[in-house]
């Protein structure tokens, strides 16, 4: 037998994965948040009448269904590939993880396609007040939508509420609400709507910075800003609130993952926050692939064990603790955890033979080593290959930085755009209102970010512990996934060219005259 | 109230539940339908808009109702996901390709600067209209006539080649097209979807001109359509059909399985037949009486019918996923479902979908209370395609 994994074919498929789902993040959190955004200036319209309002609404509705239309594109991908690229996966785990998606398409994208068609025609043929009930409706079905994909998403990273069935070699749910309510869902998506929240905040700043730098629209944009800025800084403190909780869940539940973001080599008591830092290998041990240090950083002291464990002086274990296991700690080695994932692997095989022969007593023996080491299971396929236990460090490190800095960053920008509103100097203050419009790539960077440092930091695993990519995949040839892969990347490529040209060009037209 | 059903009752149920999710695609396939017809109904710029302005507000529709159909059967029939997507990769991944250029069509054909120009979104509809309906009808083909794979849960204790769902052929799904019966579904969809485009199109715009062109196609759709379905019908009552023996789950081939299906169930023959009654009057005072009103009798009889075969196809000791390379892989709704507990709960969600139609239904009715016209179409009032 081929004692090794097609690393070809692995590699491939995880490309294609991370392009279609990056492609849809670039769309959907622009969705999420402008979709309240709507709602808010048409609850005011309706409330005071003012035509104005409605031009206003009507044209942010415009750039929605731009950006909506390439969004849904790019969303019935992702759906399928579960099964076409990790059809290994979706038996394993569809037990649970089918049900989510089901959900959300009967729960969610039904809510928002039928009300959306309501929001672009029903202007004249329905009441204003269900209209503005649609619109909301609409915003509330993304998040919904949101809400579904996400407890889905975390529950891989932090498997729960199931147990596994030798007989059908998969895991199968055992309670729903457990997979609902886990820690990991309510950081998940509390943390994944607020930033997209903020981020469609900072699009319409910025697009609105660009009308008052032209000197056009003036009441149009100033009006834009006020709402973007005020739902901006609600959902930026909300957005580091729950980041901070996201990180806390995963220095519990995701160590390596924790460890490998916050660039931690070595555990140690008191560790410290590197708030900056350039990485580089480790004098010490330079060849150590798992080792790093930095070549530059800032730190603040003890601050990590803090915001970890609410302790200055937790342990908070690095890397080498994970791999090469540390006693004093309870932390088992990785060739510990190996060992006891092949065990698990073997008595299933064995469980299965036993069933074939009858033999009930060897079947229950298999039985109780695989229910004692399952765990580990996900472990077991590393035997040859221990350091594939660890993720790419500087990346998830750099991501990671990238994105904690910029949500202090908006912050500040957001506090300082409601002064200069405040002050009426907004229209006046051209610097600002550059960085206004240089924020908008800012924000989809932070967003890109945040998904790479929750993806790549838990590598090698799909399943936490249970399932490492490398046994997740469909068994193709690679040369199949290197075609579709390519395809993907033309097409999507074309479309977003078309969708940022027609943007652009909505947004050089403005807003259109009248209420209408 | 759910938990007390046995997990055959409950595989059965949501057999039903896709059965039925499919049958609503099929119907709503009306938008793939017309998306081909647009320059043979439509020869003005005005009569073109129209017909793709009416289309694009019902497509979100079609395209929501085949993501849920992939969610559904995941969650109820993981294995069959895991096997048909993973293996015939190259016909869902066409199929894939051809509901993307969609998505986009319709937002940005008419706007300006947008770079492919308008031919070339048209184009893409068209792309969609044809492949998707001919596609999906091929691979449901395989439901009844099978494909080459094998399922070996034990596999996944190979630590390097873990896969336990393989194709075992290269080709990998396109190998379907070479059986007639699979194509002859698939064509019998392509014009069924052409038929309830036209019936959609000419009761939902008013426009003499579009009407006369309508009788005029429908002849041309109308005919193929009966040939094919009538030969993918008569060679699937008389082919014989992958059945299992209940308590061993042992798969067998049966002589005139599926006619054996039709007639131990009498009620899916009932709907059956009603549901082909249906589609042929639907066209009948269409072509014969001019009557406007073809694709309330041809859509419901297209539910019916597709209904009855996906039924056909599953339940009665049927293997609806046959595995031609060894007939023990085959997947029967008893060897492929989820568990107790998630059918369990999926059947709780279940209960949201006539709250969905409700509402889908009531907002169609307060938007498109009237039939489309040229000055509808004015994009001060409303959004235009
Ligand atoms: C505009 C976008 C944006 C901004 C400004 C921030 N984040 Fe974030 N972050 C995301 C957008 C994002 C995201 C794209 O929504 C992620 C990816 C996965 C997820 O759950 O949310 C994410 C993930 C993510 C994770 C990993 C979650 C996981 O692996 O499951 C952590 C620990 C943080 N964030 C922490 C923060 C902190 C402490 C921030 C503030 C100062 C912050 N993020 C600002
Ligand atoms: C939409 C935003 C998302 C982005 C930008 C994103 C990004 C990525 C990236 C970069 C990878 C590749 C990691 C690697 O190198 O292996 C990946 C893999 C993957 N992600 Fe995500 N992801 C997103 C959302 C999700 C969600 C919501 C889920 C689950 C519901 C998910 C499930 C997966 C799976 C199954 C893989 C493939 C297996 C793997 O490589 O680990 N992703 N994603
Ligand atoms: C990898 C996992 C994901 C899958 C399988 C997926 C699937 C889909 C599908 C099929 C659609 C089209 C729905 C339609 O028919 O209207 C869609 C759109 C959408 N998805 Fe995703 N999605 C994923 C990730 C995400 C994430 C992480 C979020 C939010 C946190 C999200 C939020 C949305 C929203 C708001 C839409 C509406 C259309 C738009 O993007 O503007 N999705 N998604």
């Amino acid at each position: 037998m081929n004692e090794n994994f097609d690393y070809s074919l692995i590699d491939w498929s995880r490309a294609q994965f991370a392009l279609t789902a990056m492609y849809h993040w670039i769309f959907v959190p622009l969705t999420l948040g402008l979709g309240f955004m709507l709602a808010i200036m048409e609850s005011i319209y309706v409330r005071t009448g003012d035509q104005e309002w409605k031009r206003i609404t009507k044209f942010w509705m415009t750039i929605f269904g731009i950006n909506f239309a390439i969004g849904v594109a790019t969303g019935i991908i992702l759906e399928f590939e579960f099964g076409t690229n990790w059809s290994n996966y979706s038996w394993f785990v569809g037990d649970i993880f089918g049900a989510p998606l089901a959900i959300e398409g009967i729960m969610a994208f039904f809510l928002e396609s039928t009300f959306i068609a309501v929001m672009f025609f029903g202007w004249d043929k329905v009441s204003k007040r269900f209209h503005l009930l649609s619109t909301w409706l609409v915003a509330f079905g993304a998040s919904l939508s949101a809400l579904w994909i996400l407890v889905a998403n975390a529950w891989m990273q932090m498997p729960v509420g199931m147990k596994f069935n030798p007989d059908t070699a998969r895991n199968e749910m055992h309670n729903f609400w457990d997979v609902l309510f886990s820690p990991m869902a309510v950081s998940k998506f509390t943390h994944t709507i607020s930033s997209s929240y903020l981020l469609a905040a900072i699009v319409v700043i910025g697009i609105s910075s660009w009308f008052l730098l032209k000197k056009r629209h003036l009441v149009f944009a100033k009006r834009s800003i006020v709402v973007a800025a005020v739902f901006g800084i609600v959902t930026s403190l909300f957005t580091i609130l729950t980041g901070d909780y996201s990180a806390k869940v995963i220095a519990k539940h995701q160590p390596m993952k924790f460890a490998a973001f916050e660039g931690l080599s070595v555990g140690q008591r008191g560790a410290p926050l590197v708030a900056l830092g350039i990485v580089s290998s480790s004098p010490d041990d330079p060849n150590n692939e798992n080792v790093k240090d930095f070549a530059f950083k800032i730190e603040i002291p003890n601050f990590l064990s803090y915001m970890a464990f609410q302790d200055f002086n937790a342990f908070i274990p690095g890397v080498k603790d994970l791999m090469e296991g540390n006693e004093e700690q309870g932390i088992m080695s990785a060739t510990e955890k190996i060992f006891r994932g092949r065990l698990a692997i073997d008595a299933l095989a064995e469980y299965k033979a036993a069933k074939k022969t009858g033999d009930e007593f060897k079947q229950s023996e298999a039985q109780k080593v695989l229910d004692e080491n399952f765990r580990y299971f996900g472990y077991g396929y590393f035997e040859n290959n221990p350091q594939g236990l660890v993720p790419n460090l500087p990346l998830t490190f750099y991501s990671f930085h990238i994105m904690v800095m910029l949500g202090f960053w908006f912050l500040v920008f957001f506090a300082l755009i409601l002064l200069l509103v405040y002050k009426n100097r907004i229209s006046t203050s051209r610097f600002w209102l550059k960085i206004a419009i240089m924020n908008i790539p800012l924000a989809y960077i932070a967003s890109q970010s945040g998904w790479i440092t929750a993806e790549m930091g838990r590598q090698p695993w799909v399943i936490q512990d249970l399932m490492p990519t490398m046994a997740a995949v469909s068994k193709l040839d690679s040369g199949a996934v290197v075609v579709t892969f390519v395809l993907f990347a033309l097409i999507f490529t074309t479309l977003l060219i078309a969708e940022l040209r027609i943007m652009f060009r909505q947004i050089k037209n403005g807003p259109k005259p009248g209420g209408n | 109230m759910f938990e007390t059903f046995s997990i055959l009752t409950l595989q059965q149920y949501w057999w039903i539940i896709i059965s039925i999710l499919a049958s609503l695609l099929v119907f709503l396939m009306f938008v793939q339908g017309g998306q081909t017809l647009i320059y043979s109904l439509g020869k003005t710029e005005t009569e073109q808009n129209l017909i793709v302005n009416t289309l694009g507000r019902k497509w979100e529709l079609t395209f929501t109702t085949l993501v849920t159909f992939g969610g559904a059967f995941f969650a109820s029939f993981p294995l069959f996901y895991s096997t048909s997507f993973g293996g015939a990769y190259w016909v869902w991944m066409a199929i894939l390709f051809a509901f993307i250029i969609q998505a986009i069509s319709y937002e940005y054909r008419s706007k300006p600067n947008n770079f492919l120009g308008k031919r070339t979104f048209e184009v893409f509809l068209f792309i969609n209209g044809a492949l998707a309906t001919i596609l999906i009808g091929t691979a449901v083909g395989t439901f009844f006539n099978g494909s080459m794979f094998s399922v070996d849960k034990l596999n996944l204790t190979r630590i390097y080649d873990s896969a336990i769902s393989r194709w075992e052929t290269p080709f990998h799904g396109l190998e379907a097209v070479l059986n007639p019966h699979n194509v002859a579904l698939g064509l019998s969809v392509f014009f069924l979807s052409r038929i309830l485009g036209i019936l959609y199109i000419v009761n939902s715009i008013k426009n003499e001109n579009i009407f006369q062109r309508g009788l005029k196609q429908m002849y041309y759709n109308a005919v193929p359509f009966l040939v094919f379905f009538l030969y993918f019908v008569t060679a699937l009552l008389l082919k014989q059909g992958f059945a299992y023996s209940p308590g061993t789950g042992e798969i067998f081939m049966e002589p005139y399985k599926y006619l054996h299906n039709f007639l131990q169930m009498p009620v899916v023959s009932v709907m059956f037949l009603a549901g082909v009654v249906l589609v042929l009057a639907g066209i009948a005072v269409f072509l014969f009486k001019g009557s406007h009103k073809g694709i309330w009798y041809t859509g419901s009889g297209t539910v019916l019918a597709v209904l009855a075969l996906f039924l056909v196809a599953g339940l009665n000791n049927t293997a609806f996923y046959p595995s031609t390379f060894n007939l023990q892989h085959s997947l029967t709704i008893e060897n492929s479902s989820s568990s107790h507990y998630t059918l369990t709960a999926m059947s709780y969600v279940s209960l949201f979908v006539p709250v969905v139609i409700a509402y889908i239904f009531l907002v169609w009715r307060s938007i498109n209370n009237k039939p489309m016209e040229a000055n509808d179409l004015n994009d001060n009032q409303t959004h235009v395609y």
